[in-house]
């Protein structure tokens, strides 16, 4: 197929009439020809809204032919064609941007600018001689234009002129290959030709193209970019014409078309419809944002219509030293930092700082901050997007929250140093009590005995044996009376301990020689309950004086304020968990019908005929002579250990399993007046004083805690209560820390029983 | 008569929010378009107090409006604007649908612009509001100004973004209200104070613009906070150039544009590159001096004002002392110190600046000029050098400011290693944060005091031991902060000391109760940790918390300390190692670094 090889530029609009070139390169030639054509591409700039109407024209060479035909117009307008050709590669592409529009309205604003650079031709002479077309090339396969792989199953690959098959040449393996490429010095420039499937040597000259094709030359060497320009139309006014008859009247006259065209311009002016250059530069400068005095004074605020509530969005934090380009070297991270840092890439909110700190030597090694756009992007968000809310901040020191309480220096005294130590019992001590003079000290241990010691000495006066676990003992709180309750397993002994005064002790015995007489009849349900019955010599030697056979085991006796009476629990007994004994008339009751719960633990009030039931999670009050429950008092915990009643009997201190212990004040509420964490786990023991105004707490911690707690007179004013003393000496032993907490009646030391098998006085 | 049933949420939080899409619904405006009315209003959402009735009973988490703020934007007249941007658009895409460009032309001519004018206003009632909201305007426009055009932003937005930024530098230096710079690994930080307004913005480091993507950054909406930015900035600028006695489009001096021997070409042009430049003054409208420091007068209060009197005006001598620091200074800078931050910050304290002619124009003087007293690099040598002056690194000139006083240069000169460049935003009166020592010693000129005596005294011994004493030196900064610490137990010990001595006219030597020094203190903190439990339940969380944190910044102080602490004693083995194996060379080497520094 010929090509034909055609170009035409035109130069700016006023340069249009000077000149106009016209090659026109009608042989045909050779596909083998080279490119003999530098295009001209034109410089024009397509405003982004003119973009739509860049062409793209097919390599149809009909098409491009019936485009560039008709060259001769020699308007205002420009057209240029580009057309861009490459051997190696099939599809030659050509592409003309064409700028077929001009405002003809004579708009300035479409900035066309044309710059046409160079026009040149070639003449080679005899190029295309031995050969008449490109159909005529040496084609030796007639098979025709098709895929060749569909040969890719046959020996031949396609037929001569001849009709003979043309047989595919052996391949060879892959040794032969290697072979070659190591022998064949021209294998380097060896090819495949697609249509013979012939290993082709490409000659020098090829080579020579190929190279200059890959520098993006010209391929044709003798093509000489820089040829001196050829007038072809000169700028100068000939004397002669050109064509011989002259010029048509037509061109002298005015155009009635251009005419009318003037006038609609004319009258779109006038209206306004269109600007002048000098106008729309008038009018773009309005459109500038014009700056003028927006406020009259610094601080006076117009009044007008604004934001309902403002909130003003909060300032950025200002940078640390951190953020520094050269920071004090303890701010950079260390290889454990930076770790941290990385392994937080999913939630960077979690991170200390949002960027890692670098140090630089020097101010010009220091690089742009490559999140600088995201931050203030993200800036932009909070913005506009982020709910604002006025937030009250909290600006108080954390220790205004701690109350202020009068210092413990005065509320002396309390007990401080430990004074004492009683050791002897083998095993935990659970629980201790002192008689009315404070000279003796009891404790019950689970080594089965119970010991009678001196208090100021420490010397162990007296041991008791019993046949099991000592789980409660308790003096008789009536001074004329030397006898001692003790819990063993299921029996309550009633002891004299033989201490002490003399005449009393024998006094006692005499009263609890002989058994009153009585007539009442004992039901059956109290009889099996408890037994009361007489000890055995080898009891009777020890001190026990009677002997209470319980059905379950007894977990805690405790007397009544004069000495009498005495109550026992058994928190197995379901409704008979409860018996009050009478020791001069010898006589048990069981005072409830019902269980109410697990009971833990019983109090008689100290002065009125109340009884203090402590179940698992409530304290019950009730009125004995009436027969009757005066009060439940809710301690919103899950297990009561233990109770202690002010001497005044109007508090409740309440200990609990859950750590807590609860301050009643009876005439209050039946809630908690206070509830008291001072320890870290159950508390087993809570006691008060009977003249100081002193309670304390021991438990498992083994802390014994000791309190001021005093209790007005006035009705109005409320208990005040002061944390004062820590007391941490026991030893820890199964978990277990303090059992038993017990004031001294007379002086303000405190005793404390643990699970290391030791009693330990605490004195001021 | 049966009163009807109120409905539920027509009256208090349900009927004061409104969710997004109602407010879309309502101002019949699409996302886009409500999106940008919200930026340039100044409208956000609000949280409510109650999220559930807010919302009228609905679960998960809306954005919530106050309905005041919609109706208050249902009455914006650029919503009409925008609504002429939809039609716009339309029109537009039509004519070029069809190609008819002669219309398309015209369309894109008059193309509708908003006018934000009466926005400024309304957002900000007062100059002042301006002012303090100017933080973030300023950021962005820095940021802006550096950008190229990009897509979905109008083209003239960075040009005119540098435009106003130049000239609120001018203002700044103008009225020398810089007071606190801070080269960061973010940019430079610059703090003025303006009308008692401080204002804080970062100019982002060379060649700050990467491309993001459209997830990551979306630039239409940065470009819609600069559209609102620059129209405030703009009337910012115009006021404060008025109150300053300077013309609005700042002039230059005749005598510079008369310097310019060339006929001009485009005068616009030649001035906006002088502007640029910043080094020369603007043309005052009259020479009346604008005295804005004015004598705090005295009225006798009360004691606790009378001090906060004189810190006032302890702070405003010193702020006078800071505008003339640079007072008679000239600088030179060399090619590779970013110009525009130390020119402005120079200018701004009354130095004298200039740099090489080929690296921009608006330079004053050569380099060879012999009565330049400072020549900034940033370099580690330079080939030529002049006697006559300093050759300093740039860091100097942020610290000095920082510093309020010209420091020693001797710390850095050209080539040497530079001590921390440290934060000028820390608050001085937060308690429990870390100081590093170089600070301390900045706040407490005793300290620093000390050390020299203590270094004076070393070089008495002996020359040798100098730079024993100088590698010691952090250390002992050091020991001194651990021994402030530990202040209270020292002194103890010394009263204990005393009390030792004391005895000594006694006759029989008593036995002295000896009191553990800790003894009252474990006790204190014993009574404390008791009193804690006490703790009323309701606050029990909030006071955990804050001992948390307390703790956790403890933790923090502990660990700076802790690392500081083993890099000095990192620094210092292979000191002692060198002086181990050059001991006779030190001395010399000594003497000539002296000699050079004089």
């Amino acid at each position: 197929m010929g090509k034909k090889t055609q170009n035409q530029a035109k130069r700016k609009l006023s340069e249009a009439n000077q000149q106009e070139v016209q090659v026109q390169a009608d042989k045909e030639s050779n596909e083998e020809d080279e490119e003999n054509l530098l295009n001209v591409v034109n410089g024009e700039e397509v405003d982004s809204s003119d973009s739509d109407r860049e062409l793209e024209e097919s390599d149809d060479e009909a098409d491009q032919l019936a485009e560039e035909e008709p060259e001769t117009d020699l308007e205002g307008l420009s057209d240029e064609d580009s057309e861009e050709e490459t051997e190696d590669e099939q599809n030659s592409e050509g592409e003309s941007v064409e700028e077929g529009e001009n405002d003809e309205l004579g708009n300035e604003e479409s900035k066309t600018k044309q710059t046409s650079r160079d026009i040149t031709l070639s003449k080679v002479p005899d190029e295309y001689e031995e050969h008449d077309t490109s159909d005529e090339e040496d084609i030796r396969n007639t098979v025709g234009n098709i895929p060749m792989n569909w040969y890719d199953e046959y020996k031949h690959l396609g037929y001569d002129w001849d009709g003979n098959q043309i047989l595919k040449p052996d391949t060879g393996d892959q040794l032969d290959n290697f072979l070659k490429r190591m022998e064949d010095p021209d294998f380097w420039r060896t090819v495949k030709d697609p249509q013979t499937g012939q290993n082709v040597v490409l000659s020098d000259e090829d080579m020579q193209l190929i190279k200059r094709i890959r520098a993006q030359k010209i391929p044709d060497v003798s093509f000489d970019e820089y040829a001196p320009w050829i007038e072809w139309f000169t700028s100068e006014v000939e004397k002669m014409p050109l064509r011989k008859f002259p010029e048509h009247k037509r061109s002298f006259l005015p155009s009635k078309h251009e005419a009318k065209k003037v006038s609609k311009l004319v009258h779109a002016l006038k209206m306004g419809w269109i600007k002048t250059r000098a106008e729309q530069e008038k009018l773009r400068a309005k459109k500038e944002p014009q700056f003028y005095m927006l406020w009259q004074t610094d601080d006076q605020s117009e009044e007008m219509r604004r934001i309902h509530k403002h909130i003003q969005a909060p300032k950025r934090l200002l940078p640390g030293h951190a953020e520094s380009y050269n920071p004090p070297p303890e701010y950079l991270f260390d290889a454990k930092e930076l770790k941290e840092w990385n392994k937080l890439k999913d939630s960077p909110w979690k991170r200390k700082l949002h960027f890692v700190p670098q140090k630089y030597e020097s101010l010009r090694k220091v690089p742009a901050y490559p999140r600088f756009i995201k931050e203030r992007f993200l800036r932009c968000l909070d913005l506009y997007l982020c709910p604002r809310a006025i937030k009250m901040k909290l600006n108080i020191e954390p220790e205004s929250l701690v109350p202020k309480l009068p210092s413990p220096k005065d509320l002396q005294p309390f007990p401080t140093v430990l004074a004492i130590e009683y050791k002897g019992h083998t095993d935990m001590v659970r629980t201790i009590s002192t008689d009315k003079s404070g000279q003796y000290l009891l404790s019950g241990s689970d080594d089965c005995t119970v010991k009678i010691w001196e208090v100021n000495t420490g010397r162990c006066l007296k041991t008791i044996t019993t046949n099991s676990v000592v789980r409660s003992v308790e003096w008789c709180p009536n001074a004329a009376l030397s006898l001692v309750l003790v819990a063993s397993g299921q029996e309550v002994l009633v002891v004299n301990p033989h201490v002490g005064d003399f005449l009393v002790n024998s006094k006692t015995d005499t009263i609890l020689e002989e058994a009153p007489k009585s007539d009442v009849i004992v039901t059956e349900r109290v009889r099996t309950t408890v037994q009361w019955s007489e000890p055995d010599d080898t009891q009777r030697e020890r001190g026990v004086r009677l002997l209470l056979k319980h059905f379950k085991e007894v977990s805690q006796v405790t007397w009544h304020g004069r000495g009498d009476y005495f109550a026992s629990v058994m928190p197995d007994g379901q409704n008979r968990s409860v018996v009050i004994s009478q020791i001069s008339k010898r006589r048990s009751q069981l005072p409830f019908t019902k269980s109410k719960g697990l009971v833990q633990y019983v109090l008689f009030h100290p002065t009125k005929p109340c009884l203090f039931v402590a179940t698992q999670r409530h304290v019950r009050i009730y009125d004995l002579v009436k027969q009757s429950m005066l009060k439940k008092l809710l301690t919103n915990s899950k297990w009561i250990s233990t109770m202690a009643i002010h001497p005044g009997g109007d508090n409740l201190l309440v200990g609990t399993y859950d750590r807590k212990m609860l301050w009643f004040d009876l005439d209050l509420s039946t809630k908690p007046y206070q509830t008291l964490r001072l320890h870290g786990t159950a508390v087993r023991g809570v006691a008060f004083h009977k003249r100081y105004p002193l309670f304390a707490s021991g438990s498992d911690d083994r802390s014994l805690i000791v309190s001021h707690g005093m209790v007005y007179n006035d009705l109005l004013q409320n208990p005040l209560i002061v944390p004062l003393k820590r007391l941490q000496d026991h030893k820890a032993f199964n978990d277990f820390g303090i059992f038993a907490v017990h004031f001294h009646p007379l002086q303000p030391w405190v005793f404390s029983s643990g699970a290391d098998g030791t009693v330990k006085l605490y004195s001021n | 008569m049966v009163s009807k049933r109120k409905k539920k949420f027509t009256t208090g939080e349900g009927a004061q929010f409104m969710t997004r899409k109602a407010a879309l619904k309502k101002l019949q405006l699409s996302l886009n378009d409500f999106r940008k009315l919200c930026i340039l209003k100044g409208i956000y959402p609000r949280e409510p107090r109650n999220r559930k009735r807010a919302q009228k009973g609905k679960t998960g988490i809306k954005t919530l409006y106050h309905v005041k703020d919609i109706q208050f934007l249902l009455h914006e007249p650029i919503i009409w604007k925008l609504r002429d941007y939809k039609i716009f658009n339309k029109k537009v895409g039509r004519a070029r649908a069809v190609r008819d460009f002669e219309k398309l032309n015209r369309y894109l001519n008059n193309h509708p612009t908003l006018k934000l004018d009466h926005i400024v206003k309304e957002r900000y009632p007062t100059f002042i509001d301006a002012l303090r909201d100017l933080d973030d305007c300023l950021t962005l426009c820095f940021l802006f100004s550096t950008f190229p055009s990009l897509a979905h932003v109008p083209r003239d937005q960075s040009a005119l973004c540098r435009r106003l930024t130049l000239e609120f530098l001018h203002a700044v230096i103008e009225a020398k209200a810089l007071r606190k710079v801070f080269i960061s690994i973010k940019g430079y930080y610059f703090q003025a104070e303006i009308k008692g307004q401080t204002i804080t913005w970062i100019v982002p480091h060379h060649f700050s613009f990467t491309p993001h993507s459209k997830a990551e950054v979306d630039f239409k909406i940065m470009s819609t906070f600069v559209e609102f930015y620059t129209i405030m900035l703009g009337f910012v600028n115009f006021r404060i150039y008025h109150s300053l006695n300077l013309f609005y489009p700042p002039k230059l001096s005749s005598a510079i544009q008369a310097d310019a021997e060339k006929a001009l070409v485009d005068e616009d042009i030649f001035v906006s590159e002088r502007v640029a430049a910043l080094n020369f003054p603007l043309t005052k409208t009259s020479n009346e001096v604008v005295e804005d420091d004015l004598e705090i007068d005295s009225f006798q209060t009360g004691e606790e004002d009378a001090d906060k009197i004189e810190e006032a005006k302890k702070e405003a001598e010193r702020i006078r002392t800071l505008k003339t620091l640079f007072k008679g200074l000239k600088f030179f800078l060399n090619r590779e110190v970013p110009r525009e931050p130390l020119v402005f910050i120079i200018r701004c304290f009354g130095g004298e600046v200039s740099w090489n002619k080929t690296l921009f124009v608006g330079s004053t003087f050569d380099e060879n000029d012999e009565s330049i007293t400072h020549q900034i690099v940033d370099r580690p040598s330079l080939e030529k050098q002049y006697i006559s002056r300093y050759y300093i690194q740039p860091q100097w000139v942020f610290d000095s400011v920082n510093a309020r006083q010209l420091l020693p240069v001797n710390k850095y000169f050209m080539g040497e290693i530079l001590p921390p460049h440290l934060s000028p935003f820390i608050d001085k009166e937060r308690d429990q944060q870390y100081i590093p020592p170089e600070e301390k010693a900045l706040y407490d000129p005793t300290l620093l005091e000390e050390q020299h005596k203590k270094d004076e005294k070393m070089g008495e011994q002996g020359e040798s031991e100098e730079e024993e004493s100088a590698s010691d030196k952090d250390e002992e900064v050091n020991d001194e902060e651990d021994s402030e610490n530990e202040g209270s137990d020292d002194k103890e010990e010394t009263e204990e000391n005393l009390s030792g001595k004391k005895p000594k006219l006694s006759v029989s030597v008593g036995e002295v109760y000896k009191e553990v020094p800790w003894e009252k203190n474990r006790q204190e903190k014993q009574e404390y940790r008791l009193r804690e439990k006490m703790v009323k339940n309701k606050h029990k969380k909030l006071y955990k918390s804050m001992m948390a944190g307390r703790k956790e910044r403890a933790k923090e102080i502990w660990l700076l300390r802790k690392k500081r602490r083993l890099h000095d004693e990192q620094d210092k083995k292979p000191k002692k190692g060198q002086r181990k194996t050059k001991n006779g060379s030190a001395t010399p080497t000594k003497k000539t670094k002296k000699q050079k520094s004089q």
